[in-house]
């Protein structure tokens, strides 16, 4: 099998130094003609830093790299795209006000007739499966269509090798399989693509040969079809990586009940919500999935008081808390965590210990006539920290110095241990390393296995089969019935999930 | 062209010592100046700097003159800084000071010539009152109509110079006074009075409040939840509304306190050293301020010793208009530097500056 690739990308003893941390560390890579393959690793591995080297964001402090045999260094991406590097990033960079051909366009380093573009585009489009229209307008555009219009824009400039930082990670399970069509189509006819994902099962089924990083280091270069998913997550974690824990359903009393709700979105672009109706019970946890933009922000805001809602919708223990501002709610042990971490959840600015006061001033007692017991704070912090494993400095490290997963460990934590009734998450476990996002999951169960009722929102389906009692999906704003979870197919949950057969 | 790019690590150092970098820089920039209009630069220097406090001819009038100038620059500072805190910026100082000082000075007024030690308590109490009522009016249209604010206020200094014209000439002229424009004078009254309070030390019932005021509000910044609130609000306003604290409520909160503060600055400003209301009983204190509010670093002590500070400027120059014929219109040059250059030298700590010679808009992640 090994015998008459060419190589098309050799990244040799790559290094690159942020401060105090050595994010590349004589890294080694090479990407052959034609394959697909994955780079895998956790998150502060050291990924993105060498994508953003080979794609000219970032110059490294040693090393070089080939392409097609010539060296290469890029100063900036319009040079790498020239040399035939294209990428799609996680994070799109689209105007939502502009149609798809306006996009594409403006992302382009050449020049266009906007006609000769109108057709190539639909040309590309046509070949590759991407089906795209290019009139509309992109905010009314599904992840899946927006993150077409990337590859679009990349495959234009004929790139010799794509990289796709997760790109499944917004995508609904039929997007992700027409996904892989357009991938495969493309490596057969001789684009290489370099794959960035942590999900391992898709890593597996998609690429032919796959780098796991570690530290910053090359941990292991492996065929993926023949190495098993919890093999590669002990390479990527380093250790094995223990299976949550799930006591059984100990369902009792409806605690939680939202009776027909819709609300309009704040934002433009953003997604109304139609007719929800949703009974969650203590010890019990519901999961909500759906793909990024269906509404879960403004489930969200809803059920943090954030965004009012009418009477007669939002139900706790038979009262009508609608009217509740976030304080007031967490006063009768209703608490929320949102998915934004930096800005919403915490205050990046502020340390651990102020942080602490967010939420949990009045349950913990923090407060005495308005008056900050730092005491009681810092020890409050301190808890929190060694509970959750939290790596920080201490207590008085500013929130915008911890690492996302440590972050998102405080502040579970700091929501956890305040023994909501209910607790509702987005996100739990968002850009969070395997390790750490087990130990927030298996914390979430415990705690429900005390009678505690949680929602969790998620677009990790794998998370949500491993946790949920039962499981519904918010579709275009509108949700389906939940339904037990382990009676599901992972066909069944694809179609709750799809958007062709949710109400307009 | 000039790209910024934030500074991984901001040394703590650097961030405290930054106002006396920006004092120095304004020194050499202002002897620069000085020396173009033909003037002895190291001399000007002196006379600004350390003539007031050291030397023998002018410190005696000089010292007492820092106290009176520095206690409104510091009242106002510190009720701006709160809002500046909170990314609430309320621009209108001057015109809160004169609506203040006009609002105390009626209530005085209406007493005359009636002696009664509770009238000067109430003259204080309507000087808060006037400068938060006309702070809360920027902050209403912020909250209600979402105008913005730093015009709103801005705008409202105008409106207040006009009403402190009007009220000079018209309601507020003092009767004896021969048709002459302004009040009379309420330092000839004991009951409206704000005197010197030891001979030669320039202290009077404002520089007290100014101090106590400092105090406070250090206090309550660093231990209560009005600290934490506002801190939150300028850090992280989503987060503050995931507190369950209002927007509304806190706009509201830091007008009316910048607001009351300036307004109790016209007050004692009225009372004591300016004694009436005339057409320019303003002089530019509720600008200025803003100046000491940065230069403290939004912070109370840090606030008090550039009130201070600024106060020297102010006397100094006036010496050194004096003693070396400097303009006037120079010293408030002077004073702008140092703005400046705080505010450059807080951008080069925050930031990394390269020139670059990319000229389109690079894609990020």
């Amino acid at each position: 099998m090994k015998t008459n690739k060419s190589n098309v990308l050799q990244v040799i003893n790559v290094s690159k130094k942020y401060a105090n941390v050595l994010a590349n560390d004589e890294v080694s890579l090479t990407l052959n003609h034609a394959q697909i393959h994955a780079l895998l690793g956790e998150n502060g591995a050291g990924k993105s830093t060498l994508v953003k080297i080979i794609y000219g964001l970032v110059k490294p402090d040693r090393g070089k790299m080939i392409l097609n045999g010539q060296k290469y260094a890029p100063d900036n991406p319009q040079k790498a795209r020239m040399s035939g590097v294209g990428m799609v990033f996680q994070h799109f960079s689209l105007f939502d006000s502009l149609t798809v051909a306006q996009n594409i366009l403006l992302g382009l380093d050449k020049r266009q007739s906007s006609t000769s573009l109108l057709d190539k585009i639909v040309q590309i489009s046509t070949d590759y499966g991407l089906a795209l229209e290019p009139r509309m307008i992109v905010g009314d555009l599904s992840a899946g269509e927006r993150q077409r219009i990337e590859i679009v824009r990349c495959l234009l400039q004929n790139p010799k090798l794509l990289i796709m930082d997760e790109p499944t990670s917004v995508l609904t399970p039929t997007e992700i399989e027409q996904l892989f069509n357009t991938l495969n189509q493309l490596s057969a006819q001789g684009t290489s693509i370099l794959y960035i994902s942590h999900k391992l099962e898709e890593v597996r089924k998609l690429c032919g040969e796959g780098t796991i990083l570690r530290n910053g280091q090359v941990i292991k270069n492996f065929i993926p079809s023949t190495t098993t998913s919890s093999e590669i997550a002990e390479l990527m974690v380093g250790k094995k990586v223990q299976s949550t824990i799930k006591s059984k359903s100990r369902a009792k009393n409806i605690i939680l009940n939202i009776n027909n709700l819709s609300i309009d979105s704040r934002t433009p672009f953003g997604t109304n919500l139609k007719n929800i109706s949703l009974k969650v019970r203590q010890g019990e946890i519901l999961g909500i999935g759906g793909v990024a933009g269906s509404g879960q922000d403004e489930l969200l805001l809803t059920l943090t008081g954030e965004s009012k809602v009418k009477k007669n919708t939002l139900f706790y223990k038979n009262k009508d808390i609608g009217n509740l501002n976030p304080q007031e709610r967490r006063e009768i042990g209703f608490l929320t965590a949102p998915e934004e971490r930096l800005g919403h959840a915490a205050a990046p600015e502020m340390t651990l210990m102020e942080n602490c006061l967010i939420t949990a001033k009045k349950s913990k007692n923090l407060m005495v006539h308005g008056w900050i017991n730092f005491t009681k704070t810092g020890d409050f912090a301190n808890d929190i920290i060694k509970k959750f494993d939290v790596r920080a400095g201490d207590n008085k490290s500013l929130a915008k110095t911890l690492s996302g997963g440590n972050l998102q460990k405080f502040l579970i934590g700091r929501e956890l241990s305040q023994d909501p009734e209910v607790i509702i998450v987005n996100q739990p476990t968002w850009g969070v390393d395997a390790a750490a996002a087990q130990f927030i999951r298996q914390a979430l169960l415990n705690l429900v296995s005390h009678g505690t009722a949680a929602i969790i929102i998620s677009q990790d389906l794998d998370e949500l089969i491993e946790i949920s009692d039962r499981f519904t999906a918010l579709v275009n704003g509108s949700m389906s019935t939940p339904r037990i979870t382990t009676e599901l197919t992972v066909s069944e949950i694809g179609l709750m999930l799809s958007t062709e057969n949710a109400p307009k | 062209m000039i790209k910024l790019t934030p500074r991984d690590h901001q040394s703590k150092l650097l961030t405290a010592i930054t106002p006396i970098i920006a004092v120095i820089f304004t020194m050499i920039c202002g002897g620069v100046l000085f020396w173009i209009l033909g003037k002895n630069p190291f001399e000007a220097i002196k006379l600004i700097f350390w003539d007031p406090l050291m030397s023998e001819t002018f410190s005696d009038y000089a010292r007492p003159q820092i106290l009176i100038k520095a206690s409104p620059l510091i009242l106002i500072a510190l009720g701006l800084s709160i809002g500046f805190r909170a990314n609430i910026w309320n621009i209108g100082a001057e015109g809160q000071f004169i609506m203040g000082a006009l609002i105390s000075a009626c209530i005085g007024l209406a007493f005359y010539p009636l002696e009664n030690r509770f009238i000067f308590p109430l003259m204080i109490l309507g000087g808060m009152v006037g400068g938060a009522f006309w702070a809360i009016i920027p902050a209403i249209l912020k909250s209600r109509f979402n105008t913005n604010e730093i015009l709103v206020s801005l705008m409202l200094v105008y409106i207040a110079e006009q009403a402190l014209a009007s009220a000079s000439i018209g309601i507020l002229r003092n009767p004896e006074g021969s048709g002459f424009p302004g009040s009379r004078n309420l330092n000839h009254y004991p009951s409206t009075s704000n005197p010197e309070l030891i001979e030669g030390s320039g202290i009077h019932w404002g520089v007290i409040f100014s101090f106590l005021a400092i105090w406070f509000f250090y206090y309550l910044l660093k231990n209560h939840k009005f600290g934490f609130q506002i801190k939150l609000f300028g850090d992280a306003p989503r987060a503050a509304s995931f507190a369950g604290l209002k927007t509304e409520y806190i706009i509201l909160l830091c007008f009316s306190i910048s607001g009351a503060l300036a307004g109790v600055a016209g007050m004692f400003e009225l009372t004591g050293p300016a004694g009436a209301i005339t057409i320019d009983f303003n002089v530019g204190y509720g600008f200025t301020a803003i100046i000491v509010a940065f230069l403290g670093r939004l912070n109370p002590v840090g606030i008090f010793f550039a009130g201070l500070l600024m106060a020297l400027t102010y006397v100094g120059g006036e010496i050194s208009q004096f003693m070396l014929g400097i303009p006037a219109a120079a010293i408030q040059v002077f004073q702008g530097m140092l703005l400046f250059f705080l505010l450059s030298i807080d951008l080069i700590v925050k930031f990394r500056l390269s020139f670059t010679k990319q000229n389109f808009i690079s894609r990020k992640d």
